[in-house]
């Protein structure tokens, strides 16, 4: 297997592993390190394919390099205005609304997950 | 044989890497998982300059590990502490079917992108010889640098309008009473003395790498969005260590540094509307000192951007909170 196969095998493993603790955390910030964890899977498919496309003297096509670079700005961006989000919730009014009360009335919520699954393929 | 070792730093870094991503969504804690996520941002850089992307593994070491990582940790201390995990409720039966049915969902999606890797078309499509054929009339040398700037500028100044929104989203949390006052996120509230010697002697060195960093993007890895990113981090560094306050969001010179870069990114795009004959297009023979000035400009304002939101905000309420960060902020003024 060579190199580049591997590490984008490394990025379909960590978007899906980002996914899985998206669903699963009880704690919203754990679902926000998961969040960044997907993304960072696909920014490193982003790699993979810009590493393919080497040539010209360049090391990766830097095409998709730049936009990797632009894209890591955004998160960041995103995943302080999730920071600040939680940080006031927790001031205010509580983080237990965030995460699925024990006594929800709601337990439709697990039959949900499955109508999503066929969602993204 | 360089081959073969070559391969095994990616076996063992690939194993790494997965088996931190593991620890992240699986451990127990929230202050672990986000100590392991920055050890994880750290690493991923190395798989970037694997994937030979130093200007990529340079902005994933600094804002992907460093500064999400000072964030989450930061956050992970403020909140409330977490549920507990099944003392009195007993263990939902409904649960783990959600785990399962989760588990297996991002199974398929990981299969699926992976068949996708497995199956990606050869030869690769790429647009490195277009950008080796246009680089030469940029006036610069490092490819990246030249795709921020001049191929896809317009994603580049979108960029940082993204950035600019998110400070104003950001500063809209901070409560009304709340609004004069310093964010209090950052400043211990007893630097111990090595830390704050270390602050001392940081800071120099690393404003001198900072713009050494930025110089060089155009030929070597390198640019605006690392040495910002290096400037914020030691913004952050110098406010942990109380060897200067945090900035209030209602100070005038912060928010003019702010939307400065892409005010002026925004001008000279219009001005190419008629000087070169489109948005963003620069006029021959200025290409070089137009691009410097605004890889100034966005280096300023990426620096206080980043630097003013790893500040934090003020506090809810001053009866609380106010007795434990004042020794901070005011013993060294």
């Amino acid at each position: 297997m060579s190199q580049i196969t591997l590490y984008g095998l490394l990025g379909s493993a960590l978007v899906g592993l980002g996914l899985y603790g998206l669903i699963v955390s009880a704690d919203a910030l754990r679902k926000l390190l998961a969040f960044n964890l997907l993304g960072s899977g696909v920014f490193l498919l982003f790699g993979v394919i810009a590493r393919r496309g080497a040539g010209a003297g360049f090391s990766g096509d830097p095409i998709p390099q730049a936009l990797v670079i632009t894209g890591l700005v955004v998160a960041f961006a995103a995943t302080a205005l999730a920071v600040g989000l939680l940080v006031r919730l927790g001031e205010t009014a509580g983080l237990e609304d965030v995460d699925d009360a024990p006594a929800s009335p709601r337990s439709a919520a697990p039959e949900d997950a499955p109508g999503s699954a066929g969602g993204p393929q | 044989m360089s081959v073969g070792i070559g391969l095994l730093t990616d076996v063992l870094l690939s194993g790494t890497v997965l088996m931190l991503g593991l620890w992240v969504i699986l451990t127990a804690d929230r202050l672990r998982a986000a100590i392991g996520f920055l050890i994880y941002g750290l690493l991923v850089a190395l798989v970037w300059v694997r994937l030979g992307a130093p200007d990529v593994a340079l902005t994933e070491a600094a804002i992907g590990g460093g500064m999400i990582g000072l964030l989450v940790l930061g956050a992970s201390t403020r909140l409330p502490p977490e549920p507990p995990r099944s003392p009195g409720a007993p263990a939902r039966p409904r649960r783990w079917i959600l785990h399962v049915i989760a588990a297996a969902l991002s199974a398929t999606v990981a299969l699926g992108l992976a068949l996708v890797v497995l199956g990606l078309p050869e030869p690769a499509p790429s647009l490195a010889a277009a950008v080796a054929a246009e680089l030469p009339a940029t006036a610069l040398e490092n490819p990246v640098t030249g795709v921020l700037m001049a191929f896809r500028a317009v994603d580049t100044l979108f960029e940082t309008v993204v950035l600019v929104l998110a400070l104003i989203a950001f500063w809209s949390l901070i409560p009304d009473a709340g609004w004069s006052r310093r964010p209090d996120w950052l400043p211990l509230p007893h630097p111990p003395p090595a830390l704050v010697l270390l602050a001392r002697i940081l800071l120099p060195i690393g404003v001198l790498v900072a713009l050494h960093l930025f110089w060089i993007g155009a030929s070597l890895p390198g640019g605006k969005f690392q040495a910002g990113a290096l400037l914020a981090a030691l913004w952050a560094l110098v406010m942990v260590a109380g060897l200067a306050r945090p900035i209030a969001a209602t100070e005038r010179l912060v928010r003019v540094l702010a939307v400065l870069g892409p005010l002026v990114f925004f001008v000279i795009g219009l001005g190419g509307l008629w000087l070169a004959g489109d948005f963003l297009a620069y006029p021959e023979g200025l290409e070089k000192p137009l691009i410097i000035i605004i890889e100034v400009v966005l280096m300023l304002s990426v620096a206080v951007m980043l630097g003013l939101i790893l500040a934090g905000l003020p506090s809810a309420d001053t009866a609380v909170r106010a007795p434990k960060a004042r020794p901070g902020t005011e013993g060294q003024p």
